[in-house]
C-alpha cells in the first residue's frame, strides 16, 4: 500500500469536540481504488455484493429451470443442483446482505448520519474491504476447481459436508471456509469501525436518542456480527482439523464403501449448536438495518416523526439480544431434550412481541400522515406486508410440534425467503431509490422504479406463497428431483412451472432497475441537495454527492432529532436536525424560509 | 448446558451495554428541541477511539473463546471417548513468563507516560521477549506431547488442548506485531509520548490474554 502522494489537512474544529485529520490522496487510484473515504469504499462494497448477488440470482434461475421444467436441460445434473443451493444460500445471506447493508449503507451512512468525516479508522476500513472482496474471489474461484463448488448446502452440516459423495469435497469445501474466514477477518475490521465511529464520533448534540433509527439498526447488527461471526469461525476450524489433520470434534465412526472411516466419537450435534449459534443472529443482522432503513424512509415520505421513537430503539436492542438465545429452534428434529425444545420455542415465540411493536409502530406512522407514494415508499411498504406475512409462517415453524413435519419441506424455503430474503431485498432497493440522489446527485426514473417495484413485489408472491402450500403437501426441499414419489401429487409440477415462470419473470425485470440505475448517473434529472426534504444530517451537507470530509469547514451542530416532520406551528413541514430552534420560523410568518 | 459459558458472557456484555443505554435514554424527551450541550457525546472523557476499538475487539476475541469453550465443555459430555490429558508440567513456567510479560509492558507503559526511553525500551524489550519465550515453550508442550505419543487425532481432549493453546497464540502473535511496529519506531527515534497509545493498548491487550490464559491452564488442569 504505497503512499500515493497523500498528506494530511487539519480541518476546522466543530466546538470541544476533536475534528480527525484525513488522508487526502491526490491520484486516481488514491482516491478511488486504496480509497479511505468511506463513501467510496461503501459504493465498492455495494457493486462488489450486488455483482456477487447477481451470480447467485443466476443460480437461483438454473434451481427454478430444473424445478419446474425437470430433466429438460443437460447442464443441471443433481450434484450441480445441490452445489447451486449451497451457493445460492451462502452468496445471498452472507456475501450480499450482510456485506450490502454493514458494509455498503453502513459506511456510506454511518458517518454521514452522525454528522462525522469519516470513519474512526479510516485504513482498517480500507482494508476491511480489500478483505471481503478476496473473500469474494476465493469463493468464485471454488466454481473452478476440479470437483467444483461444495454441494453441501449453506448450513454446512457435518458429516456429509467433508465426506465423499457430498459435491465438492476436493476443493470446493476449503475454499468456502478459507473465504468464510477472510470474510469473518474482514468484517471484524469493518465492525470494529462502525462501533467505534457510532460511539466516538457523533457530532455535536447528536445524542445516542437523536440518532436516525437507521443507524441504530445498523450499529446493533454490528454488535451481534461481531459477537456471532466468531462462531463460525470456530466451527469452521474445527471441522477443517477433523478434514485435514484426522480429530474428531464433530466427525462420528462411519461406514464409507465398507471401510472405515478413522474418526470416531464426534459429535454434528455439536457443530450445529455452534453454526446456528451464529446462523440465527445471522437472520437479524440482515433485518435489523432493514428495519431502520424502513423507519427513516417512512417517517420522511409519510411527512410524520415516528411512531414510538424510544420504543423502536429498544425493540432493536432487546430483538437483537434474543436472537442469542433462540438459535436450537433450527434443531427441533435434530434430536434434543424436549424440554430445551419448549425453552427454545417459548424464547422464540417472545420474539415475536418486539417485532410486533415495530410493526404496529411503523403501520402507527403511515397513521394519518401525508404519504407520497414515492418508489422508495412503496418499497418500505412493500416490506412491511412482506415482512408480516413471512413472520406470521414463522409462528408455526416456532412451535415444536408444528415444526417437526413441516421441517425440511417447502413451507421452510417460503417461510424463510419471505422474511429474510425478499423483504430485506426490498428494503435494499428502497434504500437504493431513496439515497441515490445524494450518492450520485441526480433523481432515479420514477415511471421505470414503479415497474420495477410492482412486478418485483408481486412476482415474488407468485414465487414464494404457492411453497407454503406445497410445504403443507409434504414436498421436501433440496431435492433436485422427485422421481416416483407417490404422495406429491401431480399438480404440484404445475405449480412449480408456474412458480419458476414467475422467477424469470422477476430476474428479467431487475434488468430495468440496471437500466435505471446506469441510465439515471448520466441522464437522470438533477436532484438537489434534499430532494425528499429529509431531516437528517446527510441532506444537509455543502455539497453533493458529498466530498472526502463530508461536512464543510465545521461540523454540523444537531438541535433536534431526527423526524421533526410536519411540527405543529412551524412553517417548514421539516425541520432538519442541525436547525436551531431559534432559526425555526413561524407557521403564520410571511416569507417562506429556504432551508 | 455448556452453552451457557457463551450465554453468560452475552449477558453481562449485553446488561453492560444496556444499563449504559437505559441511563441516557430515561428520562430523555427525543422529540425536544434544544442547544447541543457539550456531553452531547455520553462518553467517558477516558474512552478515546483507540481505546474504545480495543474493548470492542477484546469483546470479539473473548466470544471466540467463550465459544471454544463451551464447544469443549460440550465435546466432552456428548461423547464417552473423551481421556483426560496429563498437562506437562512446563506449561507452569510458560505461565511465569507470561505473567512476567504483562508486568514487563506494565512497566513500559508507565515509562511512556513519564516520558522515560530507556525505561521504555527495556520493558518493551523484556515483554516481547518474554512473549516470545512463552510461545517457544508453548510449542516445545506440544512437541512433548507428540514425543509421549499423545497426539493430536488420538482424543477429543488431546484436540482441544492443541486447538486452545493454538488459538490463544495466534492472539499473542498478532499482539507481537503491533509490539514491533512499537519498537520499530522507538529505534526510528519516535519520542515515547508519540508511542504512547500503542504502548498502551498492547499492555492492555497482553493482560487480556493473560486473563484467557489464566482461564484455558485452569480448564486444562481441571479437565
Amino acid at each position: 500500500m504505497a503512499d500515493h502522494g497523500q498528506h494530511s489537512v487539519p480541518h476546522a474544529p466543530a466546538g470541544e469536540f476533536d475534528d480527525m485529520e484525513l488522508v487526502h490522496p491526490k491520484t486516481f487510484i488514491g482516491k478511488y481504488i486504496w480509497s479511505q473515504d468511506a463513501k467510496v469504499i461503501a459504493i465498492q462494497y455495494g457493486v462488489t455484493a450486488i455483482a456477487i448477488g447477481l451470480v447467485a440470482l443466476v443460480l437461483s434461475i438454473l434451481m427454478r429451470l430444473q424445478l419446474g421444467f425437470p430433466n429438460t436441460f443437460s447442464l443441471i445434473d443433481p450434484s450441480s443442483y445441490l452445489q447451486y443451493v449451497t451457493m445460492h444460500g451462502m452468496i445471498m445471506v452472507v456475501y450480499l446482505l450482510t456485506a450490502l447493508f454493514l458494509g455498503a449503507f453502513g459506511n456510506y451512512l454511518i458517518p454521514l448520519m452522525c454528522g462525522a468525516r469519516d470513519m474512526a479508522f479510516p485504513y482498517l476500513n480500507m482494508l476491511s474491504y480489500w478483505f471481503y472482496l478476496a473473500a469474494v474471489l476465493i469463493l468464485m474461484a471454488s466454481f473452478f476447481v476440479p470437483g467444483g463448488a461444495t454441494g453441501a448446502g449453506w448450513t454446512l452440516y457435518p458429516p456429509q459436508a467433508i465426506s465423499p459423495g457430498t459435491p465438492g469435497i476436493d476443493g470446493g469445501i476449503l475454499l468456502m471456509f478459507a473465504s468464510l474466514s477472510v470474510f469473518i477477518a474482514g468484517f471484524t475490521m469493518g465492525g470494529l469501525n462502525y462501533v467505534v465511529t457510532v460511539l466516538q464520533a457523533r457530532t455535536r448534540g447528536m445524542t445516542l436518542m437523536r440518532l436516525p433509527l437507521t443507524i441504530w439498526g445498523i450499529f446493533m447488527a454490528t454488535v451481534m456480527a461481531l459477537l456471532a461471526f466468531p462462531a463460525l469461525l470456530v466451527a469452521i476450524l474445527m471441522m477443517l482439523c477433523d478434514m485435514l489433520l484426522g480429530t474428531s470434534f464433530f466427525m462420528p465412526e462411519m461406514l464409507n464403501l465398507g471401510e472405515q472411516s478413522g474418526h470416531e466419537g464426534g459429535s454434528p450435534l455439536l457443530y450445529q449448536h455452534l453454526f446456528w449459534f451464529f446462523g440465527h443472529p445471522e437472520v437479524y443482522i440482515v433485518a435489523l438495518p432493514a428495519f431502520g432503513i424502513v423507519s427513516d424512509i417512512l417517517a420522511t415520505h409519510a411527512r410524520k416523526n415516528i411512531f414510538g421513537y424510544r420504543m423502536m430503539v429498544w425493540a432493536i436492542i432487546i430483538i437483537g439480544v434474543l436472537s442469542f438465545v433462540v438459535w436450537a429452534h433450527h434443531m427441533f428434529v435434530s434430536g434434543m431434550n424436549p424440554y430445551f425444545g419448549f425453552l427454545f420455542a417459548t424464547t422464540t415465540l417472545i420474539i415475536a412481541v418486539p417485532t410486533a411493536i415495530k410493526v404496529y409502530n411503523w403501520v402507527l406512522t403511515l397513521w394519518r400522515g401525508n404519504i407520497r407514494l414515492t418508489v422508495p415508499m412503496l418499497f418500505a411498504i412493500g416490506f412491511i406486508f412482506t415482512f408480516v406475512n413471512g413472520g406470521l409462517s414463522g409462528l408455526f415453524l416456532g412451535n415444536v410440534t408444528v415444526d417437526v413435519p413441516l421441517a425440511d419441506t417447502y413451507f421452510v424455503v417460503g417461510h424463510f425467503h419471505m422474511v429474510m430474503a425478499v423483504a430485506p431485498v426490498l428494503v435494499v432497493f428502497g434504500a437504493i431509490y431513496h439515497w441515490y440522489p445524494k450518492i450520485t446527485g441526480r433523481m432515479m426514473d420514477d415511471t421505470l422504479g414503479k415497474v420495477h417495484f410492482w412486478v418485483t413485489f408481486l412476482g415474488t408472491y407468485a414465487i414464494f406463497y404457492p411453497m407454503h402450500f406445497m410445504g403443507f403437501a409434504g414436498v421436501p426441499r433440496r431435492y433436485y428431483g422427485y422421481g416416483e414419489t407417490g404422495y406429491i401429487a401431480d399438480s404440484m409440477q404445475t405449480l412449480n412451472a408456474f412458480m419458476s415462470v414467475a422467477a424469470i419473470i422477476v430476474a428479467l425485470v431487475q434488468l430495468v432497475f440496471f437500466y435505471n440505475l446506469v441510465r439515471s448517473y448520466f441522464h437522470g434529472r438533477e436532484a438537489g441537495p434534499n430532494p425528499w426534504q429529509a431531516t437528517t444530517l446527510e441532506w444537509q451537507t455543502e455539497h453533493t454527492p458529498p466530498r472526502h470530509g463530508n461536512f464543510g469547514a465545521q461540523l454540523p451542530v444537531v438541535y433536534r432529532w431526527a423526524y421533526d416532520y410536519s411540527v405543529p406551528g412551524a412553517k417548514q413541514d421539516f425541520l432538519p436536525q442541525n436547525m436551531p430552534p431559534e432559526a425555526v420560523e413561524a407557521d403564520d410568518a410571511a416569507p417562506r424560509r429556504s432551508s | 448446558m455448556s452453552m451457557t459459558v457463551s450465554l453468560v458472557f452475552l449477558a453481562v456484555l449485553m446488561a453492560a451495554f444496556g444499563g449504559w443505554l437505559f441511563s441516557h435514554s430515561i428520562n430523555v424527551r427525543p422529540w425536544e428541541a434544544q442547544a447541543a450541550g457539550v456531553e452531547s457525546r455520553q462518553m467517558p472523557r477516558a474512552a478515546t477511539a483507540p481505546r474504545v476499538g480495543l474493548a470492542v475487539f477484546l469483546a470479539v476475541v473473548t466470544s471466540l473463546f467463550a465459544l471454544t469453550i463451551s464447544a469443549y465443555l460440550m465435546r466432552q459430555e456428548m461423547a464417552h471417548d473423551w481421556r483426560p490429558l496429563a498437562v506437562p508440567g512446563l506449561l507452569w513456567w510458560n505461565s511465569a513468563c507470561l505473567v512476567l510479560g504483562s508486568v514487563a509492558l506494565q512497566l513500559a507503559w508507565r515509562a511512556a507516560r513519564h516520558e522515560q526511553p530507556a525505561r521504555l525500551l527495556r520493558g518493551l524489550l523484556a515483554g516481547g521477549g518474554l512473549t516470545i519465550a512463552f510461545i517457544l515453550g508453548q510449542a516445545l508442550a506440544w512437541w512433548q506431547l507428540q514425543a509421549a505419543g499423545h497426539y493430536l487425532a488420538a482424543n477429543p481432549a488431546n484436540a482441544f488442548f492443541f486447538l486452545l493453546t493454538a488459538l490463544h497464540a495466534v492472539h499473542l502473535l498478532g499482539g507481537l506485531f503491533v509490539w514491533s511496529r512499537c519498537l520499530f519506531r522507538l529505534q526510528q527515534g519516535a519520542t515515547p509520548g508519540a508511542i504512547r497509545q500503542s504502548v498502551e493498548l498492547c499492555a492492555l491487550y497482553w493482560h487480556f490474554l493473560l486473563v484467557v490464559w489464566g482461564i484455558l491452564f485452569v480448564l486444562l488442569l481441571r479437565t
